[in-house]
């Protein structure tokens, strides 16, 4: 390897890049854009959810009814019979029903024990369940509110005291938008050099460089360096918006955060290449490409789905995806504080991939120049 | 269909699948990922990870902790001795909840007094935490349940009697593998159509192409032809996949729901080829379809509910096609649902549909210079 040959490819390559300025828009453009719309737009804290009520008139009734009315997480629709509510649920116009009686208040005042019916549509499971727990949360305000009207308190035997450490809000966003930069790093890792060791080959540059002294690492190596550059730009940029624009709280150390970054970057950087060193033809560059970053980094990283519940040979598997390593670092970094524990761990697995990305390009491509 | 466009989708055919390899990345990787991400894809959680920290040695509290042992949903860890245990094991992540229970317990309960459980929640993924919060009200409920009937506890005045329709155990895998389907669906479509024009531009035989008698239309028909009939039937073999693989009820009508399968395939065609006409090279075309495709699966409903979105973001979600898609599979499989409930959904790819094949013609015709 040599310092001068190196310098001169890599001046060649940000050349390439500034006269061919898509790569600088695919590496600062696209975080802004993608992290724009996906940090507004997935979050998973449900808000004014729709709901029929369906409820004769008694005073117990327009107590219980008022909690409805008065509580942030729901916009109630008054339906006069079941039968309209249902069809409304059917018709994904409401998201739930609450059911009470003609006998409700009857009921409440005599024997104590009235029902309340409440029907959730369940087609979105985990929205019907975090439904039914808001529901379930305005029975007990409306319960400890009719008892303190009778001058006792509410009194069931254990009360649970909830403590979330680190998101007592549980805003989504604090998790979602540090897993949103690492889908987005990988997208823009891979987009960045997928093409650009497979361009040369088309082009027939590649031989004209090979007539030249520089070795198959300095060729590698001028297309990493100036790439790594300008991913690490898109990586600052991405962290600058997560903190100012969503007010995700960042706990851990900014050097902690860009160590890892730059380890991550060189796994994304490094698959691109492989990618782009392996495929012959770019239909089937684009596939692997799509097929071996972004939706494994959406689904198999931690991401939104949790890797403790999926089954063992699929949790195996993850380990094989690379932003599964870089959403744990990330969502620690930005959540808890530089928790080394969990940051070490997953750094030494994103280095072990670094070393087998770069090290199977270096070596296939080597093959290439017999 | 005329002689002339037989002969273009032929050879579209030829193109697409001469190749083995590509061959085998239209088929494969959809079957795996189908395979893979159904089971990967839920939002049930279980073998919750927690620590127990216990100053009380009572059986009342013992009681209590048992319900947590023996339930399918939490795995017990380990057992902690003192409380400045508990912030290592939550931030290692080690465990997910600490249940800990104060030296009181067993005393306030049989006195008749309310008791308290504190829980420490690990909230770094806020949904996970949310869930988990769930479940351990749930066993505490049904403790307390049991425990006011048989101590003589006053029982509240009104309980709620909960049901869920459609997906009565709420089974997350329910509504996401039929949005897989709609997922995979589109990225065939995409990539089929996507690279098709450009990949004539790139090897030059674009020019040949117009040359021939083939009117514009003709050409954009032969090419869409071959992506519906791959797409058709990748979009079955998933179907297909998920009634009798994943055992995801489908309790609606088979022909609402290929009606869906029929306009989305004509809106994702439109779009692919609307990519394909912009673009000059494959590089082009492929990013394209990235751009196109990332934000329609993240935006389209596939995980995270449309409704939680701000406003202005679900207006944009209109041109979504996949958005529809997911209501209309959603509602054929677990709703039983029709062809005239979901007139609005097919309504919304049918001009979507519409829309992106004139444009795609319009751009195809002023970019052939």
């Amino acid at each position: 390897m040599n310092g001068m040959r190196l310098r001169g490819l890599i001046r060649k390559e940000f050349l390439q890049i500034v006269r061919d300025p898509s790569a600088i828009a695919i590496a600062v453009a696209l975080p802004i854009f993608l992290l724009l719309l996906f940090g507004y737009g997935v979050s998973l804290n449900a808000r004014r959810v729709p709901l029929a009520l369906v409820a004769p008139y008694s005073p117990q009734a327009q107590e219980l009814l008022g909690g409805f009315d008065r509580s942030p997480y729901f916009v109630p629709h008054r339906y006069a019979t079941m039968a309209a509510a249902k069809s409304a649920l059917g018709r994904r116009r409401v998201d739930g029903i609450v059911w009470l009686r003609s006998d409700f208040g009857r009921r409440m005042l005599a024997q104590g024990n009235a029902g309340i019916g409440v029907f959730v549509n369940g087609v979105d499971a985990n929205n019907a369940g975090l439904l039914e727990a808001y529901i379930r949360g305005v029975w007990l305000g409306w319960l400890s509110r009719q008892a303190q009207d009778q001058g006792s308190t509410l009194s069931v035997p254990v009360t649970v005291e909830q403590r979330i450490w680190f998101n007592a809000a549980l805003r989504s966003r604090n998790y979602l938008v540090p897993g949103l930069i690492a889908i987005i790093m990988t997208l823009i890792g891979a987009l960045l050099t997928a093409q650009v060791v497979s361009r040369e080959w088309e082009r027939g540059t590649m031989e004209a460089l090979m007539a030249t002294p520089v070795s198959m690492g300095d060729i590698l190596l001028s297309k990493l360096i100036p790439y790594f550059v300008l991913g690490m730009a898109g990586m600052a940029l991405s962290v600058v918006m997560a903190v100012w624009l969503f007010a995700v709280p960042l706990r851990g150390s900014l050097l902690v955060l860009f160590s890892a970054s730059g380890l991550f970057m060189l796994v994304a950087l490094g698959m691109g290449l492989l990618i782009s060193t392996v495929a012959k033809n770019q239909f089937i560059s684009a596939t692997i490409a799509i097929v071996a970053t972004f939706l494994p980094a959406f689904i198999l990283s931690g991401f939104i789905f949790d890797l403790n519940s999926m089954p063992v040979p699929i949790r195996l598997l993850t380990h094989i995806v690379a932003a599964r390593y870089f959403v744990a670092i990330l969502q620690t970094v930005f959540g808890a504080g530089d928790v080394w524990p969990v940051v070490l761990a997953n750094a030494a697995a994103l280095c072990a991939m670094a070393a087998f990305f770069l090290g199977l390009t270096w070596r296939l491509s080597r093959k290439r120049l017999d | 269909m005329g002689p002339r466009i037989r002969a273009l989708v032929i050879k579209e055919f030829l193109a697409l699948l001469r190749d083995k390899v590509a061959r085998m990345t239209l088929i494969v990787p959809p079957l795996l990922q189908l395979i893979i991400f159904g089971y990967a894809a839920t939002f049930n959680i279980r073998d919750i990870p927690y620590a127990v920290y216990n100053q009380d040695g009572g059986a009342a509290s013992h009681e209590l902790l048992a319900r947590f042992q023996g339930s399918p949903v939490f795995l017990q860890r380990a057992v902690l001795t003192a409380e400045r245990q508990i912030a290592p094991v939550i931030d290692d992540k080690r465990v997910l909840l600490v249940i800990h229970i104060g030296p009181q317990f067993s005393r306030d309960l049989l006195a008749h007094r309310p008791a308290r459980v504190q829980v420490i929640i690990d909230g770094r993924n806020s949904n996970t935490a949310a869930l988990a919060g769930n479940y351990v009200n749930q066993v505490v409920q049904a403790f307390d349940t049991e425990w006011a009937a048989a101590h003589g506890w006053q029982v509240p005045p009104a309980q709620l009697v909960v049901r869920s329709w459609f997906n009565p155990d709420l089974l997350s895998r329910w509504f996401i593998v039929p949005g897989i389907v709609g997922l995979l669906t589109l990225v065939v479509t995409l990539l089929t159509t996507g690279l098709s024009v450009a990949r004539e531009r790139e090897s030059g035989t674009f020019d040949q192409l117009l040359v021939t008698p083939l009117a514009s239309v003709e050409i954009l028909i032969g090419k869409s032809i071959p992506g519906f009939v791959i797409g058709l039937i990748e979009a079955t073999a998933i179907l297909a996949a998920a009634v009798f693989w994943f055992d995801v009820p489908f309790t609606g009508s088979l022909w609402a729901l290929y009606l869906g399968v029929f306009v989305f395939l004509l809106s994702g065609i439109g779009i692919g080829l609307m990519i394909s006409s912009i673009s000059v090279t494959q590089q082009q075309g492929t990013l394209g379809v990235f751009l196109f495709m990332v934000p329609a699966v993240i935006l389209s409903g596939f995980a995270t509910p449309i409704a939680n979105m701000p406003l202005a973001v679900q207006y944009l979600t209109y041109l979504d096609p996949l958005r529809y898609f997911l209501v209309i599979l959603r509602g054929t499989f677990l709703q039983g649902d029709g062809a005239s409930v979901l007139g609005s959904q097919y309504a919304g790819l049918a001009a979507l549909a519409l829309a992106s094949m004139t444009l795609a013609a319009w751009l195809f015709r002023h970019r052939m210079a």
